[in-house]
């Protein structure tokens, strides 16, 4: 697990698609940033808030690669074949794109200390933020993974995902057309929706059932990528 | 070492692996033959766990590689078809990687580069994978199945791409590993498999056809009414002579191979043992026997006979040869021995006209095989 965290981690930095993560994150972030600091505000909620659009289009892009083309290239026989298990594949692999993540919103933890410098900001507020931000973007990166498994081609993967991302986004809208009879479907659907549970952490509320929410999502969807692979095997 | 039964793999309802059974022991180096698709990367494929078989049982060291993976896997070093590499690594990262993937716990830079001295990519250790030609590629693939020095070495295809002196030291490092590991081997060059393999499996639409050493293959299916004979004396009325044997079917002349002395294929009855006959016939007429000898069937025949639409008779014919052997087998090979030791052979007349040639084991192999091949 630790040398396949390793490798994928170090192949983000070996291919441009690290850097391009990094800076488009980055320059988005630092755009919402500046424009909060012109307006005078210490509610980095914003940020965050806008940093959801951003990442719906970027985490496919940064997991597309990571499951399909080893199936590509063949080199899943080296894995598979390798004493690890696939749990540990599976996990060292989300764990990579996940801590390439984390690069990226430490930055946000920069602007805190910005923001902190013209006035004490709420930092239970952006804390919470971060710490939401974080949780979601594991899901959403555990989800990207699982559809970059069910494919060879990475280009599949992307779009995939972008279209489970937007799905995701758009979950809530869906349900609140629906007619008054489906309304326990309303009520489902906007359960799972991604957004309205990051807008709680976006406005400072920690629930305990959104974290778990994310968290479960992450163990599911991980769950579903080691089958995807196990039944492989057998067909 | 490797304890392989009843292996079946269906993919859909195509039978790709059928029943196959066979065991390696430490040590051996077990080639596996076969035609284009007739299961051999699927059964390594199977043995590695890479995928699972439909039904049957795969062994390693005593541990199953469906139940104990973990176990199983870090006894193997595994080469596939298409060397698993990571195109964007250097040689030397990604050996570093397969070294942690496979939680080694030798010296690591050591064992790294006593590896790729091994292969000989000690000089390209610091190049990425992608520039590499396709030789090289397969080398780091070969050097990927050695990290950890692992029990057991299943290499598919190992040769391909290399140039010939390349496939000779592979072959020969192949040998070297053999000693310490054990070894299968896939390929469908047979003389490489000859020249490196103890034993062999030739399999065929997902059967194994036949598994035996080489010798015993060519023994059994060679049926023993081709000979090949050198007389020395007048051509025709050799030539009759010969002709008169009873079950004799056919006589060729190959022409004059040395000076008065003349050859014949012949060809007789598979019912009929006309060699005494031959010998016989001969000596009393005072003519001189310079070799005799059967023309015994190539690897090449007989992977073409077994995996050819052929294959039903060659098996009967392999079944009927394992009953046989038990009776004449042990009288056989002496009499044959004694109708070359009785010729003058190799004697007066070969060795005062070509006093140098006196053939080592390897050129008379050559002669044989050059021969064989003319013929057939």
């Amino acid at each position: 697990m630790l040398a396949i965290f390793k490798r994928e981690f170090n192949s983000y930095f070996t291919n441009p698609m690290g850097y391009v993560f990094l800076a488009v994150f980055y320059f988005f972030s630092g755009m919402y940033f500046s424009i909060t600091l012109k307006y005078n505000s210490t509610d980095i909620t914003m940020v965050f808030s806008y940093l959801f659009e951003v990442l719906m289009f970027i985490i496919p892009l940064l997991c597309m690669r990571l499951m399909s083309e080893e199936k590509r290239q063949k080199t899943d026989q080296l894995l598979l074949t390798s004493p690890v298990s696939i749990t540990g594949l599976v996990v060292g692999k989300f764990l990579a794109a996940f801590a390439i993540y984390g690069m990226a919103l430490a930055v946000t933890v920069v602007y805190s200390i910005i923001l902190s410098f013209f006035a004490t900001p709420q930092w239970a507020v952006i804390i919470g933020n971060i710490f939401g931000s974080l949780i979601m973007g594991a899901a959403m990166i555990a989800i990207c993974l699982l559809i970059s498994a069910c494919t060879e081609s990475q280009i599949i993967a992307a779009i995939g995902g972008l279209a489970a991302m937007l799905l995701l986004w758009m979950v809530e809208n869906v349900a609140y057309l629906l007619p008054d009879s489906f309304a326990w479907l309303g009520n489902i659907l906007s359960q799972l929706s991604f957004s309205s549970r990051y807008n709680n952490f976006c406005s400072g509320i920690l629930n305990i059932g959104d974290v778990l929410f994310y968290i479960s999502a992450v163990v599911v969807f991980l769950f579903f990528n080691v089958r995807v692979i196990e039944k492989r095997r057998w067909s | 070492m490797i304890e392989v039964k009843n292996l079946t793999k269906y993919y859909g309802d195509k039978h790709a692996v059928d029943g196959i059974s066979f065991s390696v022991k430490q040590g051996e180096i077990l080639g596996f033959l076969g035609p284009n698709g007739a299961g051999k990367s699927t059964t390594m494929n199977i043995l590695t766990g890479y995928i699972s078989s439909t039904s049957g049982s795969v062994e390693i060291d005593g541990y199953d590689i469906l139940d104990n993976p973990i176990e199983a896997k870090q006894k193997i070093g595994y080469l596939p078809e298409l060397p698993p590499l990571y195109t964007d690594m250097t040689v030397q990262g990604y050996l570093s990687f397969v070294y942690d993937l496979k939680k080694c716990k030798i010296p690591k830079k050591q064992h790294i580069d006593d590896v790729c001295r091994r292969v000989r990519i000690d000089h390209v250790q610091n190049r990425i994978i992608k520039n590499l030609s396709k030789g090289y590629r397969q080398r780091v693939g070969l050097a990927q199945a050695l990290i950890g020095n692992p029990e057991v070495l299943i290499l598919d295809e190992p040769t391909v791409g290399l140039d010939p002196k390349q496939i000779i030291e592979i072959r020969d490092l192949i040998k070297v590993l053999g000693e310490r590991h054990t070894v299968i081997l896939s390929s469908h060059i047979l003389s490489e498999v000859q020249a490196v393999c103890d034993r062999l499996v030739i399999i065929n639409g997902g059967k194994i056809v036949a598994d035996d050493t080489a010798e015993n293959l060519t023994r059994k299916l060679s049926r023993d009414f081709r000979y090949i004979i050198r007389v020395e004396g007048p051509q025709e009325d050799i030539q009759k002579v010969l002709s008169s044997i009873p079950g004799m079917k056919e006589v060729l002349y190959n022409g004059e191979k040395e000076p008065g002395a003349f050859e014949f294929s012949l060809e007789s009855d598979p019912s009929l043992d006309i060699r005494r006959e031959v010998f016989h016939r001969i000596v009393t007429r005072n003519w001189t026997i310079l070799s005799f000898r059967s023309t015994e069937m190539t690897l090449e025949d007989i992977f073409l006979q077994l995996t050819t639409g052929d294959s039903a008779a060659a098996e009967a014919t392999l079944a009927g040869a394992d009953k046989e052997e038990e009776k004449p087998a042990s009288v056989e090979p002496a009499q044959v021995a004694s109708i070359e030791v009785v010729n003058p052979e190799t004697g007066s007349l070969e060795d005062v006209s070509k006093p140098l040639e006196a053939p080592s084991d390897v050129q008379e192999k050559k002669v044989n095989m050059n021969e064989n091949g003319g013929e057939e």
